[in-house]
C-alpha cells in the first residue's frame, strides 16, 4: 500500500526497491509482453515504459462482490504482480489489499481522487445496486452509486473486474432483488474496459492494467468492451478437447467411461462453445488447468446472465417464460403435435363442410371420363 | 353434366420453382443437421478422434447447406422484382385493401370453412391467396432471424468478411447463448410453418382441383376460362 502520494517513483525503481533483480524485471516484462499476445519485439518496449513510466494511481472500489477477483488478480502468475503492481505500489485504495482503514483510508481516497484527478485508474469489483436508493451496498455511509459517481468522474479509465462489474453476475440473476446494475449501465461518458469473469484470470487482469501502463491508453476493445487479446475466442474454439468435439465422442454421464478417456463435455453442458474467454489458453493457477481439464464443463462465467441462461449441466435451450423444466425441444414437440392434431381435425371438418361442392366435382369428373372419346 | 373449362397458366415461373425446392432440401438439412448439433448422438466408437470427424462433418453440412440457403434466399428477393406478378414483392406487400379484402375471404372459406350461396371465382387467388402470403412475409422475417442469429454464431471462426459482417448481432442481443436460444426456437417455426403449409397445398388441390400440389413441379395452375381475355391469352386476368 503506498502511503507516499508525493514521491512517484517508476515502476522500475519500485521493482527494484523490492529487492528483484533486473532479470527477474526482463523476465517479468516478457511474460506480460507474452500475456497481451504481443509480439517479442514488444519485451523492450514494456521494460522501457516500466523504467520510465511513473506508476499510475489506482483505485480500487469494491461493491457487491464476493473478493475472487482481488484473489484471482493477487495469484497470478508472476510474483511481481502481486508484490508490485497490487500490493506495494500501485494501490491508493482497496479496502481489502490496503493497511489503512476507516477515515485514514477514505482520506487517502479522497487524496488520490483530488491530486491526480484526470490521471487515476478506477477499477471497480462488484455491481452496483440501484434498488431502495442504493442501500444494499454502503462503504464508510456512503451508497456504492454515490461512491462510484464520486470516483468515477475524475478517472482516466475504468477497469470493471469480473462479471459483478461488467454483467451484474449472481446478484442480479433473477429477480434481481438489488437491482443490481454493471457499472457500464451507470457511467457512460468514461472508456471502460470490461473483464468480465468469476473471477476473472489474474494474467488476463495484470494483462490489462499492464497495457494501461507500458503503452498510455487502453488495450484494443471488442464491441462487448472487453479486451480482444482475451475475450476474442471462444473457450471451446481453444479447448484442448476440441478434437474430441469434431470427431463426434462426447461424454454422456460425468461417470462413464468416455468421461475417463477426456471426451468432450458438450452434452454434460459445457458452455465453452458460448463463452468468450481465455481459459483454455492461458489456464488457472499458474497454467496448471482450467475447468474443462479437471473434467468439469465451462459454466459460461464471463458471459452475460450466465446464472439465468439454463441449466449448468444440460445443453437445453431454455424458452422464456416457461417453467424451468421445459426446454425448447418440448415446446416444441408438444405444440408440434397438437398443431398436427388440430391440421387432421381441419381436413375433416373441410370434408363435411365442403361436402357439396366436392361432390359435385367429383361427379363431373366421373361424368366426363365416361365420355372420353378417343 | 355440363363442366368447366380450365386454361393452363405459368404461375409459378422457373426461377421461383427452384427457389423453393432448393429452400425445401436446405431447411431439411438445416433442421437435421441443427437437431444434431444440439444434441449429438452417442457415437459408439473405439476409433481415436484423430481418425474420425463425424461432428465435425455435420457441422460442416450445416454451414454449407446455410450458405446455400442464404443466396437461394437473394435470388428470391431479386426475383421478387424482376418476376412475373405472382412472384413479385408486390404480392407479398401486407398493406393493400384489396389484400385485406381477400384475407378476410380466405380466413372464412378456408379456415372456417363457410360455405358462400353464390360462390365468386374471381375471388378465387390465381397466385399466393392474402393468408399464404402474409405467411411467406413472415417465414421470410424468420429466415433472416436464422440467417442474422446463425452467421452471428458462425462468424468467429470464420475468416470471411461476409459472416463477419454479422459480428455485432451477438454483443448487441447480449452473448451467444441469447442468440444459441433465438436460432433454435425460430427453427422450430420453420417446422410448424412446414406442417400447415404441406397441409394446405394439399387441402387446396383437394378442394379446388386446380393442380395446386403440381404446380410447384411444373409451374402451371388451372384457372376457369371465363377468367381469361379471349384476344389475347398470353395475359391473365385476375
Amino acid at each position: 500500500m503506498s502511503t507516499n502520494n508525493e514521491n512517484r517513483k517508476t515502476y522500475y525503481e519500485s521493482i527494484i526497491n523490492q529487492g528483484y533483480s533486473r532479470r527477474d524485471f526482463m523476465k517479468f516484462s516478457t511474460y506480460m509482453a507474452a500475456f497481451m499476445g504481443l509480439e517479442s519485439s514488444m519485451v523492450g518496449q514494456i521494460a522501457q515504459s516500466l523504467e520510465n513510466t511513473p506508476r499510475l494511481p489506482v483505485i480500487w472500489e469494491h461493491y457487491q462482490e464476493c473478493t475472487c477477483c482481488s484473489e484471482s488478480f493477487i495469484r497470478s502468475n508472476h510474483p511481481i504482480v502481486a508484490d508490485i503492481i497490487l500490493d506495494r505500489i500501485s494501490l491508493d485504495y482497496s479496502l481489502t489489499l490496503m493497511a489503512a482503514s476507516g477515515h485514514q483510508a477514505e482520506a487517502a481516497k479522497a487524496e488520490t481522487m483530488k491530486k491526480y484527478h484526470g490521471e487515476y485508474i478506477l477499477c471497480v469489483e462488484g455491481s452496483i445496486p440501484l434498488g431502495d436508493d442504493g442501500n444494499y451496498c454502503c462503504i464508510a455511509g456512503k451508497s456504492a452509486k454515490e461512491t462510484f459517481l464520486e470516483a468515477a468522474a475524475g478517472a482516466k479509465a475504468i477497469i470493471a473486474w469480473g462479471s459483478c462489474a461488467s454483467n451484474g453476475c449472481v446478484q442480479a440473476a433473477k429477480p434481481n432483488p438489488t437491482e443490481a446494475t454493471p457499472i457500464h449501465k451507470i457511467v457512460k461518458n468514461k472508456p471502460i474496459i470490461r473483464v468480465p469473469g468469476c473471477p476473472p484470470i489474474g494474467e488476463v487482469m495484470a494483462g490489462v492494467i499492464m497495457h494501461v501502463v507500458a503503452f498510455g491508453r487502453l488495450p484494443k476493445l471488442d464491441r462487448l468492451g472487453r479486451p480482444k487479446a482475451f475475450y476474442g475466442k471462444r473457450v471451446h474454439d481453444t479447448c484442448y478437447r476440441r478434437p474430441y468435439y469434431d470427431a463426434g465422442l462426447f461424454a454422456e454421464t460425468f461417470d462413464d467411461d468416455n468421461s475417463k478417456k477426456g471426451y468432450c463435455l458438450y452434452k454434460l453442458g459445457c458452455k465453452g462453445p458460448m463463452t468468450y474467454n481465455a481459459c483454455a489458453s492461458m489456464k488457472w493457477n499458474n497454467g496448471v488447468s482450467f475447468p474443462i481439464q479437471s473434467g468439469h464443463g465451462c459454466i459460461g462465467c464471463s458471459e452475460e446472465e450466465f446464472w439465468d441462461n439454463g441449466p449448468f449441466y444440460e445443453r437445453t435451450t431454455k424458452v422464456p417464460g416457461f417453467a424451468v423444466e421445459s426446454n425448447a425441444d418440448t415446446v416444441g414437440k408438444v405444440t408440434a403435435g397438437v398443431l398436427a392434431g388440430g391440421l387432421a381435425l381441419h381436413a375433416i371438418a373441410a370434408n363435411i363442410s365442403k361436402r357439396k361442392e366436392l361432390m359435385d366435382r367429383i361427379n363431373r369428373g366421373k361424368s366426363n371420363e365416361k365420355n372420353i372419346d378417343s | 353434366m355440363e363442366t368447366k373449362n380450365f386454361k393452363r397458366v405459368m404461375v409459378w415461373e422457373l426461377p421461383v420453382r427452384f427457389f423453393h425446392w432448393v429452400n425445401v432440401l436446405s431447411i431439411i438439412i438445416l433442421t437435421l443437421t441443427g437437431f444434431l448439433i444440439a444434441n449429438p448422438p452417442a457415437l459408439q466408437s473405439s476409433a481415436e478422434a484423430t481418425n474420425l470427424h463425424s461432428f465435425g462433418i455435420v457441422r460442416f453440412i450445416h454451414f454449407s447447406a446455410a450458405y446455400i440457403f442464404f443466396f437461394n434466399m437473394i435470388l428470391r428477393i431479386y426475383w421478387s422484382f424482376v418476376g412475373n406478378k405472382y412472384a413479385s414483392w408486390k404480392a407479398f406487400w401486407p398493406f393493400s385493401k384489396k389484400m385485406w379484402n381477400n384475407f378476410w375471404h380466405v380466413l372464412k372459406i378456408d379456415i372456417m370453412l363457410l360455405n358462400e350461396d353464390h360462390p365468386d371465382v374471381k375471388k378465387i387467388s390465381i397466385g399466393h391467396n392474402s393468408v399464404a402470403s402474409l405467411s411467406y412475409l413472415v417465414l421470410f422475417l424468420m429466415a433472416l432471424i436464422q440467417v442474422f442469429t446463425g452467421f452471428a454464431l458462425y462468424t468467429d471462426t470464420s475468416g470471411w468478411w461476409l459472416p463477419k459482417l454479422f459480428g455485432w448481432v451477438s454483443p448487441l442481443l447480449g452473448g451467444d447463448f441469447m442468440v444459441r436460444t433465438i436460432h433454435h426456437i425460430t427453427m422450430w417455426i420453420f417446422i410448424f410453418f412446414s406442417l400447415v403449409h404441406i397441409y394446405l397445398v394439399f387441402y387446396h388441390d383437394w378442394l379446388e382441383g386446380r393442380g395446386e400440389v403440381s404446380s410447384m413441379f411444373g409451374g402451371y395452375k388451372f384457372v376457369r376460362e371465363d377468367r381469361i381475355k379471349k384476344d389475347n391469352t398470353d395475359e391473365n386476368k385476375n
